[in-house]
């Protein structure tokens, strides 16, 4: 009987819970009826992507002083929808899901649940109620290549990638063009490793790069696996979304690094103020969403001095990444002299320029 | 002095339930203490766990949904665990069942619902099923140890959906990205009550289970092959057939599952398809002690520590690890008071093994 009582006790709080959420939910959302939801894709402490959303997630917390949900280690898959729905169900009324195999099930939920607001972060579709929102981290790729393509003595520079997925790929390329402004002798190898977030397979693949004869390691991965790579042969790298000079003192140099947290606090306090919009956001340098991570000392001497310069002219925009001419792989001119490739050419990037090896399943 | 674990011959109503009671209070006592290394209180998670499992419509259907796929491979598995043969392949048989279902719904998409669904679980049993046949008739035929067999067999059939995932099958407009395409609106199965239908199957199929083990006469064949092959031998039973038969019945139940998770829960075909369940499915079906009614039971007990291991995550923000150690502390606690209702530890002291002359 006892046992009885305590469901019903549950139950009857629930529904008081509930009840109360729906009185609360007319138009203009106070901060104290907002909720945000963050879904990650590998855990908090992954020292990478997830992590750099979870920064950005307590910045939040620390900014408006708002009640936040997350969920680590969501696979892309039909579980996330699963996932959104809990969300929900515990008061969530933005959801912010970092990843882009979340793309297609976070559309559905945002047709089926049209009063919550859905961000997608490195996707491109978009609702009456979901935006998605990225940043345009190739250019402090670019500058990262710089650096790489400084440092290496053997002219080979390995690259560690998740997915031949426009994103990665346009990554890649943003750096084999950094490194040849520097060194045009450099190539940039890549290896997949079909997965974002699992070190023992990074680190794999970094040092199958590394018997192949690459002396920096750079990446698209998640976590700090291919820097230890580095590291443990005494060569250097290039780290990605956060700081990882801590993971892999002696080799990491720097990394292009998110910073997200400015962006999240600006659009929860659109729904609190009741003036948020779906939008398609691609912030750049300028903008502080991403960022070079200071150089160290493992950095060539005199790389600061062409960085400063680099980023002062991409800041000012003078030095575009993918301006003419640029050529692919087979060495034919895919953007001629003097034109630039635009957004949508590099959302849906397929190609590799000349200078990097490897092979895109098409 | 020595301890020596015996069986228990009998135990009294009492006794066992103090037992689990016990059990019970000693899983919340010590994931409680861990709980509070997280700085947590404990009273709390633990109403939120009810809360997480039970504590709205939403929150029911959504166990009902987790208890599903646990249920129906539960019952599949209590047919060749009569038998005493260790289907330890119910992951490998829930995705070769999804994988056959989805070649019908992605080939297929645009013949009528009942038809392409009908087909769509024939063709799940069939998968499953004949996954299943593989070690069945290896043991039928050579005496293979079953166990490894389907174990492995697991591995195959994951790699195979990887396969199809990264290759052959890879959704072209996906930009690259690995899945297979969504199935159309015609391959997926309907809600009832707001979950969808396998609930129905799932509680047919324990009808039906339940029938074939207590009131058939393979059933009854399968029951005499699992206490004794010679016994079963003398009867008259025809070993290698009913081996293979009910084998094949078990797979194919996976198989079914498998079908019922693909078309409406992932509404394509993924490797998170079996989603572990396959193996979560060994202890339903131990905790009932293969009876489908238990079964029944305690498929949605575990789907309700799934669920509520999954709520406390963001309801308190602790991490997936530290979720999945206290929903592990609970279940190693039951299941470790199952041992101590079968077996218990004497004491012997020198005076009694003198005694005994061992």
């Amino acid at each position: 009987m006892k046992r009885v009582s305590k469901v019903l006790m549950v139950l009857f709080l629930a529904m008081a819970v509930f009840l109360t959420g729906c009185s609360g939910d007319s138009g203009q959302e106070g901060a104290q009826d907002v909720k945000a939801g963050f879904i990650y894709v590998g855990p908090t402490g992954d020292g990478g992507w997830s992590y750099a959303h979870e920064m950005a997630r307590q910045y939040v917390v620390e900014q408006l002083g708002i009640e936040t949900l997350y969920k680590e280690s969501v696979e892309e898959g039909p579980d996330v929808e699963n996932v959104m729905k809990d969300m929900i169900d515990q008061g969530a009324n933005i959801i912010f899901a970092t990843s882009f195999g979340y793309m297609d099930y976070m559309e559905k939920m945002s047709l089926e649940y049209p009063e919550v607001k859905f961000m997608h972060c490195s996707g491109y579709k978009m609702t009456e109620n979901m935006g998605n929102y990225f940043g345009r981290i190739y250019e402090p790729r670019y500058l990262s290549g710089m650096v790489a393509g400084l440092k290496t003595e053997s002219n080979v520079i390995g690259y560690v990638a998740a997915f031949d997925i426009p994103e990665v790929v346009r990554g890649i390329n943003a750096f084999a063009l950094g490194v040849q402004a520097v060194n045009p002798d450099a190539v940039v190898k890549v290896r997949w490793t079909n997965t974002w977030y699992d070190p023992a397979r990074e680190y794999e693949a970094a040092r199958a790069l590394l018997d192949e004869g690459a002396d920096v390691i750079a990446q698209h991965q998640d976590t700090a696996g291919p820097q230890q790579a580095a590291q443990e042969r005494g060569v250097w790298s290039i780290g990605y979304h956060s700081d990882m000079s801590e993971a892999a003192p002696d080799a990491y140099m720097t990394a292009p690094v998110w910073n997200f947290g400015p962006y999240y606090v600006e659009q929860i306090q659109k729904v609190i103020d009741g003036t948020w919009a779906p939008e398609s956001y691609w912030g750049s340098m300028e903008d502080g969403i991403v960022a070079l991570a200071p150089l160290t000392e493992n950095a060539p001497e005199g790389a600061q001095a062409v960085i400063d310069e680099a980023q002062a002219k991409i800041k000012s925009g003078e030095l575009k990444v993918f301006a003419g001419p640029i050529k692919d792989q087979e060495g034919n001119v895919r953007v001629a002299e003097g034109e630039l490739m635009t957004d949508d050419e590099l959302l849906s990037f397929d190609w590799f320029v000349q200078g990097v090896e490897g092979k895109i399943n098409k | 002095m020595l301890y020596r674990i015996e069986k228990r011959s009998d135990i009294s109503k009492e006794k066992s339930i103090g037992i689990r009671a016990l059990a019970i209070l000693l899983a919340l006592i010590t994931s409680g203490a861990f709980i509070f290394l997280l700085k947590l209180n404990p009273i709390d998670v633990y109403l939120s766990m009810l809360d997480g499992a039970f504590g709205s419509p939403y929150r029911i259907r959504e166990t009902i949904i987790t208890a599903i796929p646990l249920l129906i491979t539960s019952l599949g598995l209590a047919i060749a665990f009569k038998m005493q043969f260790w289907n330890i392949g119910g992951e490998g048989q829930i995705l070769m069942g999804a994988f056959f279902a989805s070649f019908i719904a992605l080939n297929y998409p645009d013949i009528p619902k009942p038809i392409l669904l009908t087909l769509m679980m024939i063709a799940g049993i069939l998968g499953g099923g004949l996954w299943a046949l593989i070690p069945a008739f290896f043991k039928a035929q050579w005496g293979t140890n079953e166990t490894i067999v389907t174990l492995m067999l697991n591995y195959i059939a994951l790699k195979w959906i990887t396969f199809l995932q990264y290759g052959p099958w890879r959704d072209p407009d996906a930009l690259g990205f690995p899945k297979v395409p969504n199935f159309s609106p015609n391959a997926i199965l309907p809600k009832v009550f707001g979950v969808h239908i396998g609930w129905i199957i799932a509680l047919i199929l324990v009808v039906l289970v339940y029938i074939f083990m207590k009131h058939s006469k393979k059933g009854y064949e399968i029951a005499v092959l699992g206490e004794s092959e010679n016994t079963a031998r003398y009867a008259g039973i025809n070993i290698k057939k009913t081996i293979l038969v009910s084998i094949f019945l078990s797979g194919s139940i996976a198989g079914l599952a498998g079908m019922i998770q693909a078309s409406a829960v992932s509404k394509t075909l993924a490797v998170s398809v079996s989603g572990g369940m396959g193996f979560t499915a060994i202890i339903t079906t131990w905790l009932a002690a293969l009876n489908p009614i238990f079964i029944l039971v305690s498929s949605i007990l575990f789907a309700a520590l799934i669920r509520s291991g999954s709520f406390i995550q963001t309801a308190f923000g602790i991490p997936s690890a530290a979720a999945s150690i206290i929903q592990a502390m609970i279940l190693f606690f039951f299941l470790g008071s199952h041992f101590f209702i079968k077996y218990r530890i004497t004491r012997k002291t020198s005076a009694k093994i003198a005694q005994g002359g061992e």
